[in-house]
């Protein structure tokens, strides 16, 4: 409790790649300091990482070079399915989704939220002229306390040495039919 | 005798068909009971009250099919088949566990085993092999049993939440797992030689349904609220207990909309109408996803529940003996204190109607996928819960009250 100012906590975390069987983890601390009153303000996050993150740079060619050669624009609907199936061209995807959406749960949380990303509905690769790759996102964001699934638009921008950019995000209302 | 489905196209058919079970001298028994109109109703009719029934049915414009032909056929089959649980077996082989399922294939699958209503009401003497899984689709609770009536019961839910289909899953694997070990596994055997227990599968089909045509990420009922746009009640929040206070909303637009009033929702009403008409249930055990918890009451207020310590305890091996399985990590402890506040839940009411052994669960997994688990999940999960559902059983038998 820090007076006047908010609350902040300690935390230490182990990462986890979850996409390699080998199980490769990484110890993290961090603070995270949500502020008072303000809920417009996203909470402040600082982190350490011991060791190095593992080299992705075979897979993001790869992806970043089938997304720029694609003829047409890639869509894509419900990843993972109803079933929580995810075909393994869609994998990168939606692994995208989890990282931008990440940035939008981060400016969005307080102490009362715990949000998930419960699904993408839809993506929209949309063509640019530079170099990055952008992806038109409506993705499920599943806020645990109040048990509400929220529609969120997000527009991302990605490129293999760049990373991730969410250059717009919004809040969409329910769908009319309840 | 014969099976009838029955289907009230309206109220004043579905008055009548409750009125003939009502009637003493036609001994018709409901196998499935009249809820709404447009839901069938399975009746069970001796011999020789057929043809009156019949002809009520007719004369009122009830329509009906005739679901099973001679039930003493199917009693006599059963007999010549040395074991049932080997029929079980050829009859079940073919279901897949390993894949979520229509709400049609659940019923299907399930209503194999109707024939444990057979054995039961038939009054001929029960052999073992009349002991099955009989798990049918709310209301009426499908029922394992091996012996006499009114004896202590274990009540097992899943689905009450219709996006969770984990649950439902989970459900048809542990149902089929349960007949399958009777006269096999010493604790399943004993549980059953002695107390009975009743599994409702999908305790809110109409938002089952819904999930499969419409919305797979459905959580609520699907009724209809006067004076909103909005449809569906939070089963989970529509029981009497704490009924209406902070961790429900009195906003039918919701998730958590806690219904007009408490037991408002048939899907909660047919329930507490069966624990207390029964008035032997001694643990609820109510199964939901995710976040892997299992909890125990109270959620609507943080007063520690009476039998907090023993509950606990027993919550803490259940938990071990689940993560044994797949190293699979739960939390566990009051609602309250592990998952949030919530008012007006299966298992506050349950425990404040003195069944001392409620409890929650919270299957897989911790958000990853959340509701939306892919099926490869559906037997790692069903396996390492069965343990964690059978220590509570045991603990259940063992401690009497």
């Amino acid at each position: 409790d820090i007076d006047n100012v908010g609350h902040k906590y300690h935390l230490k975390l182990v990462l986890e790649d979850i996409t390699e069987q080998d199980c490769y983890t990484i110890n993290c601390t961090a603070e995270i300091l949500y502020h008072l009153g303000n809920t417009n303000a996203a909470p402040d996050v600082h982190f350490e990482i011991e060791g190095e993150l593992k080299s992705t740079d075979e897979q993001d060619n790869m992806f970043y070079n089938r997304m720029k050669s694609l003829k047409t624009e890639l869509v894509a609907e419900n990843i993972p399915d109803s079933r929580g199936h995810v075909p393994a061209e869609l994998q990168p995807l939606r692994r995208l989704a989890r990282a931008a959406a990440g940035y939008v749960v981060w400016q969005h949380s307080t102490e009362d939220t715990r949000y998930e990303l419960a699904q993408v509905q839809r993506v929209r690769q949309v063509k640019r002229s530079d170099d990055y790759l952008e992806f038109d996102y409506l993705v499920l964001l599943h806020e645990f306390v109040s048990q509400e699934i929220i529609p969120w638009q997000m527009t991302v921008l990605w490129h293999p040495e760049h990373g991730v950019k969410v250059t717009q995000n919004s809040r969409q209302p329910r769908h009319g039919e309840h | 005798d014969q099976v009838l489905r029955a289907t009230a196209g309206d109220g004043a058919q579905l008055a009548l068909l409750r009125a003939l079970g009502e009637r003493e001298d036609l001994q018709v028994d409901f196998w499935r009971g009249p809820t709404k109109p447009g839901h069938p109703a399975d009746l069970r009719v001796p011999f020789r009250n057929l043809r009156a029934v019949k002809s009520l049915l007719e004369a009122n414009d009830v329509p009906y099919s005739v679901m099973i032909e001679d039930v003493q056929e199917l009693l006599d089959e059963e007999k010549r088949t040395m074991r049932l649980s080997r029929r079980l077996e050829r009859s079940t082989e073919t279901f897949d566990f390993s894949s979520y399922h229509t709400i049609e294939e659940v019923g299907a699958c399930t209503l194999l085993h109707t024939h444990a209503q057979v054995c039961r009401r038939s009054g001929r003497p029960r052999a073992r092999a009349c002991t099955h899984a009989c798990a049918l689709t709310a209301p009426l609770p499908p029922q394992f049993s091996t012996g006499g009536a009114g004896r202590p019961a274990i009540w097992l839910d899943t689905g009450i939440h219709s996006r969770e289909w984990i649950t439902q899953a989970t459900g048809v694997w542990t149902a089929n797992k349960i007949a399958k070990e009777y006269g096999k596994d010493p604790a399943v055997t004993a549980v059953l030689d002695n107390m009975d227990i009743f599994f409702e599968i999908v305790t809110n089909p109409d938002g089952f349904a819904y999930t499969q045509s419409t919305n797979r990420l459905w959580r609520k009922t699907r009724s209809i609220n006067a004076g909103s746009s909005c449809v569906g009640v939070d089963p989970n929040r529509n029981w009497d207990a704490g009924f209406g206070g902070p961790g429900s909303s009195s906003n039918p637009c919701s998730e958590t909309y806690h219904g007009p009033y408490a037991h408002s929702e048939s899907e909660v009403s047919s329930v507490v109408d069966f624990i207390l008409r029964h008035g032997n249930v001694k643990a609820v055990v109510s199964i939901h996803s995710y976040s892997q918890m299992l909890m125990y009451p109270y959620g609507y207020k943080t007063e520690p529940a009476p039998d907090h310590d023993e509950l606990d305890a027993l919550a803490a091996k259940a938990v071990q003996d689940l993560a044994a399985v797949h190293g699979t990590r739960y939390t566990y402890g009051s609602i309250i204190d592990t998952i949030y506040q919530a008012a007006g839940t299966t298992v506050d009411w349950a425990y404040d109607h003195g069944v001392k052994y409620s409890y929650t669960f919270e299957l897989r997994d911790t958000g990853r996928y959340g509701f939306l688990l892919p099926a490869s999940h559906i037997v790692p999960t069903a396996t390492e819960t069965w343990p964690a559902l059978l220590d509570i059983m045991e603990h259940v038998l063992r401690h009497p009250y």
